[in-house]
Parts: structure tokens; C-alpha cells; sequence
């Protein structure tokens, strides 16, 4: 409990997230860059980023837990625990001790069920693309926007079909849409629609709010607005929920 | 048929033998010696098999249930792609002849367990004469007793035709008293990790147990087990502790552990974990189980012990889920993980009893579905990481 600050690095498949907290465990600084293609490459470049935000890594002043795919590539971390535990914690801090957290992140998703501040159950998606963020990422790809854009382009679009559940025949539902002539804004829709569905079956499977949204999605408001949809309860989320598993990890160095 | 036949005759390795690594050439030199030296060699796959009638055939019973993805592309060519990996690997090392123990076997037995198994037998019969044991579906009706004795009686009889001898009760009863002997040996051994800590790994316990199903005696193999358990016991008490008594205790539930020992069982024991009881068809719920040596008709004696034995394939099986209980007390449980193959039905569909049993103790419960690919290997470290940080 003597140290200063308390570190959390959560390396995501696709963006590396950062949090410092102070011994109040007030958010004192933040940090998102792509992971890229190493994670040992993004935990050197979050070593260089903290230095230069006056966070020395090698400090005893700070405590440093490593969390998300990339977590066993951060060679100073004091301690490694899972993104599942931290997105509870840090969930836990944002939106409080009870609820079902559902995490999109860039290749799985997780829905996590808190009480008391506690993990006591999660479900994942981890085998298929289906209802993570890649499947968004692919998609926006195809239709030649990025994904502030889709998810603009979606609140305006109609309802439309997109039913292939496996992202890569997905994408080729996608180019005969786009061949057919299918505006552009109906095929955001179906796409934005067809990530809820799944996101909404897996979270379905916890028995009851209140919802959280954590990860990359949780900017995207249309998302947001068609998942409370989806899932018949209100969806809440903030800013700071893309970096809740850091937030977590932070929260668990302070403790060591 | 006639050909494999020969072939068995006369034991010649398989064609390419000098392709394989030491190890497995070595194996197969093994296997080949015994069988020149007259030994009688049975493959077998399901805890349901019963072994004391190979015993009493004088032959030695050996598993060839496949534990290993290395031979699932060659079993792909014949069998569907979604379908168990156990039931592939399998088949995929008797067709490509890399098992030494499917490959000497004078016999398979197989039994009509899943409905994959079943099917992938016929095909196994063109590669090996397969004796079909016919499982009933439950436990409950009186003929489904009956037709279980009657089974176990035509194996007695395809083995006593198939070697020219005579199985005399004289011979079941000596062979239900060396694996009586050799289940107390390994429930003795079980018993071990009551303790807390525990005294040994999980891993080498599920590693020991495992190299039973391919040991060709029966008493020696009872022989290393005593001595094991007698020098694990004698480092307990001398003070060794080879499990950090901060390790969380974990029950393995489900499928056949075999091919996951290392997938499941290791990662368990990297991350803060161990595993205290290994609960499949082969661990403690069926070896626990002995034949009464006196037993009258002792055919009888062993039919009813095997139709005891918990799997999911049986309706109903709700024994499965109540010894499951009992293991999680005896050996102070903190969490359940199920081990679901993929594509294996009726453990997958049983899962939801399990889970509510389980949690309705309030034990934590998960369930993984895998295969014997290294694929997933990244999400199940996930997975079960985070299934001990909640425990």
C-alpha cells in the first residue's frame, strides 16, 4: 500500500489502453494507442509514454498490473490478471458493484456479471468474430468508411438483413448488397444490427440488469441505443469504459 | 479382414515404421516383443469395457482411446470434420498405423456408446476385427441388466473363440481380485489430494493414472501405484509440500481428460490453480467402485459393476451429478471446470444439470468446450485465469 500510483495496462487485441490512478484512486492519467503487431513492441511504447507523462516504470513508487491478450508481454509488470477480472473491476469503480458487464472488444466479447464489486460468473464469445469489434472493423473496411461514420451512417439507414452469421460470408452478404445497389446507410444498419443481435444473445444469457457497456464500442451511441433495444433494459456507458479494464488493472496494482 | 490378420500373425511393423521418432519407434518395438513372446493383446476404449474379462482371457488390455490432433487430418479424409476430436484421433491412428497398442491389437472392442464412436466402429472393423459391446441407454429397466450380463457374456465368448481357450469363473474371480487390487491402489492415491495442500500435482496424478490404460500387467502397474502412494504419503508427512497452500482447489468434470491433460489440467495449475480431483470416466467415480470377489455369479457381479459406471451417454444420469457432489466435499472444492470436447452431445447437454447441481452447492462452475488443437490455447488461458481469480 506505500506506493504512489497505481498502473493499469490492459493490451487489447487492437488498441493498448492505460491508466494511472492516484493513491485515492483518483484517474490522474490516461493512454490509448494501437497495439499493433507486438504486444511486447506496445508495452515498450506504454513504458515511453508513461516516462514522459513523469511515471517512471521501473519506480517504486508505482505499482504496475498487466491485463488483456498482451498482458504476459509487459516485462515490468508486478502482477498479471486477466481482462475478464479487470473489466469487472473497473466497471465495478465506473457503474457500480452490481450488473452484467458486456465487453466488445476487437476479438472477443465477455459478459461479465458483478455483485459486491465481484466477478461471480462470465460468459464469452472467444471462438468467432461474430458480435466483436473486428466484425465492425471488417465491415466499415468494406464499405469504405470508418466506423464513427458507419455507426452515423446506420441511425439513418432502414432495417436490413444481414443474416450470415460468420463474418467472412457476412462480407460477401455485404458486397451483394453493395452490388444490388442497397444504399449504403441500409447496409450500415444491418451491420450495426447484426453485432447486437449477437452481443444481445450472449448477454441475454445473465439474468438482469443493469447493463454496462465497457470496450471500443462504448463512443458509439447508436451502438449503444440498439443494445438497450436488443436487450430490453438500459444500457449504460461512458467515455471512460473503453478504459475499464485498465481501470481495473489499475485499481488491483494500487492494492499490492 | 483376412489380411489384417496375417499381418497380426506374423507382426510385421507398419510400412512406415522408420519415419517415426525414438519414441514411438521404440513403442512399437515394445508392442511387437510382447506380442513375439505370445502375449494377447485387447483394445479397448470406454470405461465400460470389462476389463477383468480380458484379464481373464490372459490378455492384456490396452486403451487406444486418441488423445492427440496429430493424426485428426488423416481421419478427416474418411470421418466428418465436426465430430469429437477423441473419436478422430482414434480412428486416425488406426488408419495411419501410428499407435503401437491399435496396431498389435488381435481384437478392438468397442461399445455403443455416443452415436460418433458407434459409427466410426464400423469403419475401424475394416482396419481391425472390432467386437461391438451393445450398451443399453439407462440403468433402470430390469432387462437393460440383463442384456448388459448377456453382452458381457458374448465378449467372454468372442475372446474365448478368438484364442481357443476356455474363461472359467475361477479365472473372472482372480482377475476381479487383481483389478480390485489395483482400483483400491489407485483410489488410495486419490485419496492423497483430500489433503490440504493437496499432495501432489494434479498433472502427475492425471499423467499416472493415464499411463495405467497402456500398462500390459495388471499387478506390476498395482505394484508402482502402492509405491507411489506409500512414498507421496511418507513426503507429506515428512513435511514436502509440492502444492502451494494458497493453490485453489479445482474439481475437472466432464469428457475424457486424457487428451487434456496438458490443455486444461496444466493451465489450471499455472494460474493459481490445481486440480484435486480428477472426476471422468476414468478418475475416482469409476475406479471407486469394486466387484464382490464372492459374488455367487461373478459374471453378474461384474456386468452390474460396468453398468454402474456414470457417463452421459445413459438416461437418466443423475448418479453422475450426485457423486460429483460428493467429490466436491471430500476434497474441498472451490470451483468446478467441465471439460466438454467438441461436439460431444450429451456431455455438452448434461453440462446444464452439472452446472445447476454444482452451483446450487454453491461451487463456482465453468464450463470450456475444446478440442485437442492448440488453436484456443490463448482464450482458454483466459478463461480458466479468470475463473480462478474469481474463486
Amino acid at each position: 500500500m506505500g506506493s504512489r500510483y497505481g498502473i493499469g495496462v490492459d493490451i487489447g487485441s487492437t488498441a493498448t489502453k492505460v491508466a494511472v490512478l492516484d493513491r485515492d484512486g483518483a484517474l490522474v492519467h490516461s493512454e490509448l494507442m494501437p497495439t499493433g503487431y507486438s504486444s511486447v513492441d506496445a508495452a515498450d511504447r506504454v513504458a515511453h509514454a508513461l516516462a514522459a507523462a513523469g511515471h517512471d516504470v521501473e519506480s517504486d513508487a508505482v505499482r504496475i498490473v498487466a491485463t488483456g491478450y498482451g498482458r504476459i508481454a509487459v516485462p515490468y509488470a508486478d502482477k498479471v490478471v486477466t481482462e475478464i477480472t479487470c473489466h469487472g473491476i473497473g466497471a465495478a469503480c465506473l457503474f457500480g458493484p452490481q450488473g452484467t458487464v458486456v465487453d466488445v472488444g476487437g476479438q472477443d466479447t465477455k459478459v461479465i456479471q458483478l455483485k459486491g464489486g465481484r466477478v461471480v460468473k462470465f460468459a464469452m464469445n472467444d471462438k468467432c468474430a461474430a458480435g466483436t469489434g473486428r466484425f465492425l472493423e471488417i465491415m466499415a473496411d468494406r464499405l469504405g468508411v470508418s466506423q464513427e461514420e458507419m455507426a452515423r451512417l446506420a441511425r439513418g439507414g432502414a432495417e436490413t438483413k444481414i443474416s450470415s452469421m460468420c463474418t467472412v460470408f457476412a462480407e460477401s452478404e455485404v458486397i451483394s448488397l453493395v452490388g444490388r445497389g442497397v444504399p449504403r446507410a441500409d447496409i450500415a444498419r444491418g451491420v450495426v444490427d447484426s453485432v447486437v443481435a449477437r452481443v444481445a444473445a450472449l448477454a441475454g444469457q445473465s439474468p438482469t440488469g443493469p447493463f454496462f457497456l465497457t470496450g471500443g464500442l462504448c463512443d458509439n451511441a447508436f451502438v449503444v441505443e440498439r443494445l438497450s433495444d436488443a436487450l430490453g433494459a438500459p444500457v449504460t456507458t461512458c467515455p471512460e469504459a473503453r478504459y475499464a479494464g485498465a481501470l481495473g488493472a489499475a485499481e488491483r496494482a494500487l492494492a499490492l | 479382414m483376412g489380411d489384417t490378420e496375417t499381418k497380426a500373425d506374423r507382426y510385421p511393423l507398419p510400412r512406415t515404421f522408420e519415419e517415426f521418432n525414438e519414441q514411438r519407434r521404440a513403442s512399437f518395438i515394445r508392442v511387437k516383443d510382447f506380442k513375439q513372446a505370445g502375449g494377447r493383446l485387447v483394445g479397448y476404449l470406454c470405461s465400460y469395457t470389462p476389463l477383468e474379462i480380458i484379464d481373464a482371457a490372459g490378455a492384456s488390455g490396452v486403451a487406444l482411446c486418441g488423445t492427440s490432433d496429430e493424426v485428426i487430418p488423416a481421419a478427416e479424409a474418411t470421418l466428418p470434420a465436426n465430430l469429437c476430436p477423441l473419436i478422430k484421433s482414434t480412428y486416425g491412428f488406426a488408419s495411419s498405423e501410428k499407435c503401437p497398442f491399435t496396431f498389435f491389437s488381435d481384437i478392438i472392442v468397442g461399445e455403443t456408446t455416443c452415436d460418433g464412436k458407434k459409427k466410426m466402429y464400423e469403419l475401424l472393423d475394416e482396419l481391425k476385427p472390432t467386437h461391438i459391446l451393445h450398451l443399453p441407454q439407462g440403468r433402470g429397466r430390469a432387462y437393460e441388466r440383463d442384456a448388459w450380463y448377456e453382452e458381457c457374456r458374448l465378449l467372454k465368448e468372442r475372446l474365448e473363440e478368438l484364442y481357443g481357450i476356455t474363461i472359467t469363473d475361477g479365472d473372472l474371480r482372480s482377475a476381479v481380485r487383481r483389478r480390485n487390487r489395483m482400483r483400491r491402489a489407485m483410489t488410495a492415491l486419490y485419496n492423497l489430494q483430500a489433503a490440504e495442500p493437496p499432495a501432489m500435482s494434479g498433472v502427475e496424478l492425471m499423467s499416472t493414472m493415464f499411463a495405467a490404460t497402456f500398462s500390459f500387467d495388471v499387478e506390476e502397474f498395482t505394484v508402482k501405484l502402492e509405491a507411489l502412494a506409500a512414498e507421496r504419503r511418507a513426503q507429506y508427512e515428512a513435511g514436502e509440500r509440492p502444492v502451494p497452500a494458497d493453490a485453489k482447489r479445482l474439481l475437472v468434470t466432464g469428457c475424457p481428460i486424457g487428451g487434456v491433460i496438458n490443455k486444461i489440467g496444466r493451465t489450471i495449475e499455472c494460474n493459481g490453480g490445481v486440480v484435486v480431483c480428477a472426476d471422468d470416466c476414468s478418475g475416482e467415480r469409476t475406479q471407486a467402485s469394486l466387484i464382490d470377489e464372492e459374488a455367487p455369479d461373478i459374471l453378474r457381479a461384474i456386468s452390474d459393476r460396468y453398468l454402474d459406471i456414470n457417463c452421459s451417454v445413459l438416461t437418466p444420469n443423475a448418479g453422475r451429478m450426485d457423486n460429483t457432489l460428493k467429490m466436491i466435499e471430500k476434497y474441498h472444492v472451490d470451483g468446478v471446470i467441465e471439460s466438454v470436447l467438441t461436439a460431444c452431445h450429451t456431455f455438452n447437454v448434461e453440462a446444464a444439470l452439472m452446472e445447476r447441481a454444482v452451483e446450487g452447492a454453491g461451487v463456482p462452475y465453468m464450463k470450456i468446450e475444446t478440442d485437442y488443437s492448440a488453436g484456443d490455447q490463448g482464450q482458454i488461458d483466459t478463461r480458466i485465469g479468470a475463473f480462478i481469480e474469481t474463486l
